[in-house]
């Protein structure tokens, strides 16, 4: 559920990512591993509410991190981030969805049902990537 | 077409993919003389008003695509929780799909904490939920029920902003029938008053809306029963065609009586055929 603290819309603002275009390591678009790119695309959100759903759920963190950090004191958001990394990084192989089921019981949403749930499940994805360059890409190697 | 080797996991939920290219698609269709096709809405009267025991809920039943009908009979009182139903209004599937995931959500709490789920609840998780998508999600709702803290009424706008109060009116039909119970509501009434002026506040809309119809469902909440009555009043019954008229069928019947022409004379000259040959095909079933 929603916790929020109106003391803490005062701290300090946190950038949020945009729709700036997945940057490789050249700091263009990758086109070899993310398709072709459109600089319309990358500028313009073709809805208002895309930037706003895409960084929901980290706004959401960061606001739940604020709120704790005013009642509790600092120790307590910095265990929980702790505590998060190590969740996620409990995935499966590259190529395959995982479930996030740590960090799901972590975040309390194992017991709530939002429109990630029925719509554009990852589970039920049309699309995989090629398992072998996934892995490669993963580890470096590509 | 190139394709994408390093594949990655989209999140879940909403697609904004589609966005530009309906937009494109939105300019060319207007510039040629159509138009794009219309959302189902449940152009609607929904109202609710709170009695001396409970909550009544009332609700008509058409749904419209643009300029026509789409149900004629449609279920507008929506099951949230045992104690708690929710009529709606707005786009139609909207209103279903956001009462259908609030009820799972309501149960998952209900079974995590142990207790009767409050209305008060359902309302925040409305609420927050419609805000979150800033009015996009197109549902108007009349939120009642009854808990530990006695019966509830609110009204949930698409954006998010809700009221708490004793009678409350949504939907195309919600003038028609506020003032219906501006005129006649008091508080504390009785089960058969409450259920009577609900009945005529829909009864308003349904006759004086265009976007409102057919028939009146009632919804009465009390501590422990629900009664939903669909329908509780079939106010626009469709005629009926008239199917027999003197044991002849007339729908699309053109023959006339016997009789209807007098006959003056009658000749009948026999027609003496004789079998010349006869032969049988037989049907190719290969």
């Amino acid at each position: 559920m929603n916790t929020r603290g109106l003391r803490s819309q005062l701290k300090d603002s946190v950038p949020v990512t945009g729709l700036c275009p997945q940057a490789g390591p050249y700091g263009v678009q990758d086109s070899l591993r993310r398709g072709f790119s459109s600089v319309k695309n990358e500028l313009l959100p073709s809805h208002p509410l895309e930037l706003s759903e895409k960084n929901f759920q980290l706004n959401q963190d960061k606001m739940n991190f604020n709120t704790l950090r005013n009642i509790q004191g600092l120790h307590a958001p910095l265990k929980l981030q702790m505590e998060y990394r190590a969740a996620r990084q409990i995935q499966r192989l590259p190529f395959l969805p995982s479930s996030n089921l740590a960090l799901d019981t972590l975040r309390g949403s194992d017991d709530y049902i939002g429109f990630e749930d029925i719509l554009n499940d990852p589970v039920q994805s049309e699309m995989m990537g090629d398992p072998h360059i996934m892995t490669e890409y993963k580890l470096g190697v590509l | 077409m190139a394709t994408v080797s390093v594949c990655q996991y989209h999140p879940g939920g909403f697609s904004f993919e589609n966005c530009k290219r309906n937009a494109l698609l939105e300019a060319d269709i207007t510039k040629l003389g159509f138009s794009s096709p219309a959302a189902r809405k449940t152009g609607t009267t929904i109202c609710g008003v709170v009695y001396k025991d409970g909550v009544v809920l009332g609700a008509d039943t058409r749904a419209t695509e643009g300029m026509v009908v789409a149900d004629k009979n449609c279920s507008k009182i929506h099951y949230i929780s045992p104690n708690i139903y929710c009529c709606g209004a707005g786009t139609a599937a909207d209103t279903e799909m956001t009462t259908q995931i609030i009820s799972s959500n309501l149960e998952l709490h209900a079974l995590s904490t142990g207790r009767l789920p409050r209305v008060a609840t359902a309302n925040r998780m409305l609420k927050q939920m419609l805000f979150r998508y800033q009015g996009y999600i197109g549902a108007a709702l009349v939120l009642g029920g009854v808990d530990c803290a006695g019966p509830h009424l609110y009204s949930i706008y698409p954006h998010g902003s809700t009221d708490k109060l004793p009678y409350v009116t949504m939907g195309s039909g919600s003038l028609a029938a506020m003032a219906v119970f501006e005129d006649r509501y008091r508080p504390n009434m009785e089960e058969e008053e409450a259920k009577h002026l609900v009945r005529d506040a829909i009864a308003a809309g349904i006759f004086n809306d265009l976007g409102s119809g057919s028939n009146i469902d009632l919804c009465v909440i009390t501590k422990g029963k629900v009664d939903y009555l669909r329908p509780h009043d079939v106010a626009n019954k469709k005629g009926v065609r008239e199917d027999n008229i003197d044991g002849r069928p007339v729908t699309g019947s053109y023959r006339y009586k016997h009789g209807t022409t007098g006959v003056l004379t009658k000749v009948v000259i026999p027609l003496n055929l004789e079998v010349v040959e006869e032969s049988v095909h037989t049907m190719d079933t290969s």
